[in-house]
C-alpha cells in the first residue's frame, strides 16, 4: 500500500471563523493506483492535495495522519517536510503553465533545481535527456525560455521536472484543464506511461472532467462539500454508482450522441454549502432527492463491497 | 437570419506590426431563425475571433456579415443601436464580465439608459422580473447583490437574462459554460436550448464536442480559421470525413468508449502554408497527395447538409 490517509481534517482559519474545508478524509492507494479525484470546484479536491504535500497557513491541520510506504509523513512540519518534497511526492501544479520561472533557461532552471536537493546536475543529465525523450520533447528546450514553448510543450516540461526524482506519489492537479484535446490527451497517456514505467508508483489526478478520468483512471474518488462522497473501481463509478450526488453528476453530463430534442438532462438543483458554517450531517442532504431523517447524521464511508466505498445512510444501512 | 460570407481577419502582429496573422480566412455560413450553429475548434482556430466580428468589437479584413440581408459594417449611428438590439453576446468569464465594486444588477441599469431611458420604474422592474424568471432566477435572491455574493451559473444566466431585455433575435454565445460547474452547466445549457423555441437564434462557440452535439442542429469545425468541415451534426459526429475532425473525434475524452489506440502527432505547428490545405503539416492523408500543398481545396457537399474541405474527401465512399 503506497498511501494511506487516516481521517485528515483541514481548515481553513478566516477572520470570520474556521472553513470546514476537508473532514475526516480516510482513504489508500495501492502501489500502481492512478486515483481521480473529482468533485465540483470548491469541494476540497485542492486542499486535500495541498495538505499532502504543504500544508502552510491559512490551512490548518485539525486531526488525522497520512502514511507513505508505510511511514508516517510530518505533514504540520513545513521544514521537515522538505526531505519527502520532490522525492518521495512531487506535485504537477495547477497552472503548470506559469510553474517556470520565466527569466531562466529550462535546462538552468532544472540544474538549480537538482542542485538545491544536493543532486550532482551533471550525472543527472543524461537521465534528464532520457525523460525528454520520453514526452517526446527535444533537448534543445533545455536552451529555451518557458515562453518559446507551447502549452503542450510546458506541461510536458513541468511533468518531466516533477518526475525527475522518481517520487513515490505524484499529485496531478488539473493537468488538462488548459490544453486542446489532441494535446490533452497525449498528456495524460504520458502521464499513464509514467506510471508503467515505475517512474512514479502510484498518482492522484485531480480534475473536474470526469471524462478524462474514465480513460485513465483506476479508481475514482469523488468528493462534496470537504467530505468524501464515494470512492471505487473507475468502472463502477462511471456505470453503477451508489451515492446519489455520484450518480446525479454522471447523469448531468453530456455525451456524443445525446441530443437536447430526445434527451434532456437535468442538472443538480441547488448550490454546494457554504463550509464557514456547514450543515450538520451529510452535507448533501440539502440537495439530496433521497434524504431522509438519519441524514441529520454524518454518514459514515463504508466499504459496501470490495473497493468500493460509500458515505451514504441509504447504501450502508438499507434498512433504515 | 444571419450570413457570413467568405469573412477574413488578419492580424498584425509582431513587433512593429510587420507580420500578419491569418485569424480566420473566408469563413461562410448561416444561421437561420431558431436555429443553434456550434462553432467548434480548438484554441487559435479563431472560433471567437468570428463571434467578435459579428458582434462589431473587431473589424472585418475580408468579406461581408449580413444580417437580414443588410452589411453589418455599414451600420453607423441609430442603426447599430437597432443591430446591438437584437444581437447581443455572452462570454466565457463571468466573473470577468462585472465590475466587482458595483452590485450585479448594475448591468441592467445599463441597458436601461441606453435603450429604454423613457420607461418608467414599474413597467421596467416588471421586465426585468419576467426576464430573470425566463433564465430560471429567483429575482428575490439575485437582485440587490454583489459579483461575489453570487455563483457563476448564477451570474452567467444574469448576462443572458440582461441580452433577453431587449428584443434579441441572435445571441453568441462564446464558451459560456466552459468556466461551470458540471452541475450547473447542464443547466444553462437547457436554458439556451429552452430559447430556441422563442425564434432565438444562437451562435454556440466551443471546444467541448459533446456539449456542441447534445445543443446544435448544425456545426461548423474551424482549423486555423478554416471551416474544415461542416453540416448537421449527426453527419459530422457519425460519419467524420476530414482527417482533422476524425483525429479531433477520436481525441475527445468519452464516458461511453475509452479511447481508440489512435497515434496523435505533437509535432510543433509549424508556419502556414500560404497557399495549400491548412492542415497539410499535421495530416496523415496528405504526403501522398501533391495537390494538399498547393491548393486549398473549398468545401464540397459530399451528402445533403454536409460540407468538407478536404481534397481526399468522398475518394473511400
Amino acid at each position: 500500500m503506497s498511501l494511506r490517509v487516516e481521517d485528515l481534517t483541514v481548515y481553513y482559519q478566516t477572520l470570520r471563523g474556521d472553513v470546514r474545508a476537508l473532514e475526516c478524509a480516510t482513504f489508500s492507494l495501492a502501489d500502481g493506483e492512478i486515483m481521480g479525484l473529482a468533485g465540483e470546484s470548491g469541494c476540497g479536491k485542492t486542499t486535500l492535495a495541498n495538505s499532502l504535500i504543504l500544508l502552510v497557513p491559512p490551512m490548518r491541520h485539525v486531526a488525522g495522519r497520512v502514511l507513505l510506504d508505510g511511514r508516517e509523513l510530518p505533514i504540520c512540519d513545513v521544514e521537515a517536510m522538505n526531505r519527502y518534497r520532490f522525492k518521495e511526492i512531487s506535485v504537477i501544479p495547477q497552472y503548470a503553465m506559469n510553474a517556470m520561472n520565466p527569466t531562466r533557461k529550462i535546462g538552468r532552471m532544472a540544474m538549480e533545481l537538482l542542485r538545491s536537493r544536493r543532486i550532482d546536475a551533471k550525472r543527472a543529465l543524461p537521465e534528464l535527456e532520457r525523460r525528454l525523450d520520453l514526452v517526446e520533447l527535444s533537448h534543445n528546450v533545455l536552451k529555451m525560455y518557458p515562453i518559446e514553448l507551447s502549452g503542450g510543450m510546458k506541461q510536458r516540461m513541468v511533468m518531466v521536472l516533477s518526475t525527475l526524482m522518481d517520487p513515490s506519489l505524484l499529485l496531478a492537479d488539473e493537468i488538462t484543464s488548459a490544453l486542446d484535446v489532441s494535446t490533452q490527451k497525449a498528456v495524460v497517456k504520458m502521464l499513464v506511461g509514467f506510471r508503467d514505467r515505475e517512474i512514479v508508483r502510484s498518482v492522484i489526478v485531480i480534475t473536474h472532467d470526469m471524462s478524462i478520468l474514465y480513460q485513465i483512471a483506476d479508481s475514482i474518488l469523488i468528493m462534496y462539500a470537504g467530505q468524501l462522497a464515494e470512492k471505487g473501481p473507475t468502472e463502477t463509478i462511471i456505470h453503477s454508482p451508489r451515492h446519489p450526488y455520484t450518480k446525479l453528476l454522471i447523469t448531468s453530463l453530456p455525451k456524443v450522441g445525446v441530443k437536447h430534442d430526445e434527451t434532456r438532462l437535468k442538472g443538480i438543483p441547488g448550490k454546494p454549502p457554504l463550509l464557514l458554517d456547514p450543515p450538520e450531517g451529510c452535507r448533501f442532504r440539502e440537495r439530496c432527492p433521497v434524504a431522509f431523517e438519519a441524514c441529520r447524521e454524518v454518514p459514515p464511508f463504508l466499504e459496501i463491497e470490495p473497493g468500493h466505498f460509500v458515505a451514504c445512510w441509504k447504501e450502508t444501512e438499507p434498512n433504515a | 437570419m444571419l450570413k457570413l460570407d467568405g469573412v477574413s481577419k488578419t492580424y498584425r502582429v509582431g513587433t512593429f506590426g510587420g507580420k500578419q496573422l491569418q485569424a480566420v480566412s473566408e469563413v461562410s455560413f448561416e444561421v437561420s431563425d431558431g436555429e443553434v450553429v456550434s462553432l467548434i475548434g480548438e484554441s487559435g482556430s479563431g472560433k471567437s475571433t468570428i463571434g467578435k466580428m459579428i458582434l462589431r468589437l473587431v473589424t472585418i479584413t475580408g468579406g461581408r456579415i449580413l444580417f437580414d440581408g443588410r452589411d453589418i459594417s455599414t451600420l453607423r449611428g441609430n442603426a447599430m443601436k437597432t443591430y446591438y438590439r437584437e444581437v447581443q453576446g455572452v462570454f466565457q468569464d463571468p466573473f470577468s464580465s462585472y465590475n466587482p465594486i458595483f452590485k450585479a444588477d448594475r448591468v441592467f441599469e445599463i441597458v436601461r439608459d441606453h435603450f429604454y431611458p423613457g420607461v418608467n420604474d414599474r413597467e421596467w422592474d416588471e421586465k426585468v422580473r419576467s426576464s430573470l424568471e425566463a433564465v430560471g432566477l429567483n429575482p428575490r435572491h439575485v437582485m440587490d447583490k454583489y459579483p461575489h455574493q453570487l455563483s457563476g451559473g448564477q451570474l452567467q444566466r444574469f448576462l443572458i437574462a440582461r441580452a433577453l431585455l431587449l428584443d434579441i433575435r441572435f445571441l453568441v454565445a462564446d464558451e459560456i459554460i466552459s468556466m461551470l460547474d458540471a452541475s450547473t452547466r447542464i443547466d444553462v445549457l437547457n436554458l439556451l436550448a429552452g430559447l430556441k423555441g422563442r425564434g432565438l437564434a444562437v451562435l454556440f462557440i466551443t471546444h467541448d464536442l459533446s456539449l456542441g452535439y447534445y445543443i446544435s442542429e448544425e456545426a461548423a469545425i474551424l482549423y486555423r480559421g478554416c471551416v474544415v468541415e461542416r453540416g448537421q451534426t449527426e453527419k459530422i459526429y457519425d460519419r467524420p470525413i476530414h482527417p482533422y475532425t476524425q483525429m479531433l473525434m477520436a481525441s475527445v475524452p468519452r464516458l461511453d468508449q475509452k479511447w481508440e489506440d489512435v497515434e496523435i502527432e505533437l509535432r510543433a505547428k509549424q508556419e502556414e502554408p500560404s497557399t495549400g490545405c491548412v492542415y497539410f503539416e499535421r495530416c496523415p492523408k496528405a504526403r501522398r497527395d501533391e495537390r494538399c500543398r498547393d491548393q486549398r481545396p473549398p468545401l464540397v457537399e459530399v451528402e445533403p447538409r454536409h460540407f468538407v474541405a478536404c481534397a481526399s474527401a468522398g475518394k473511400e465512399g
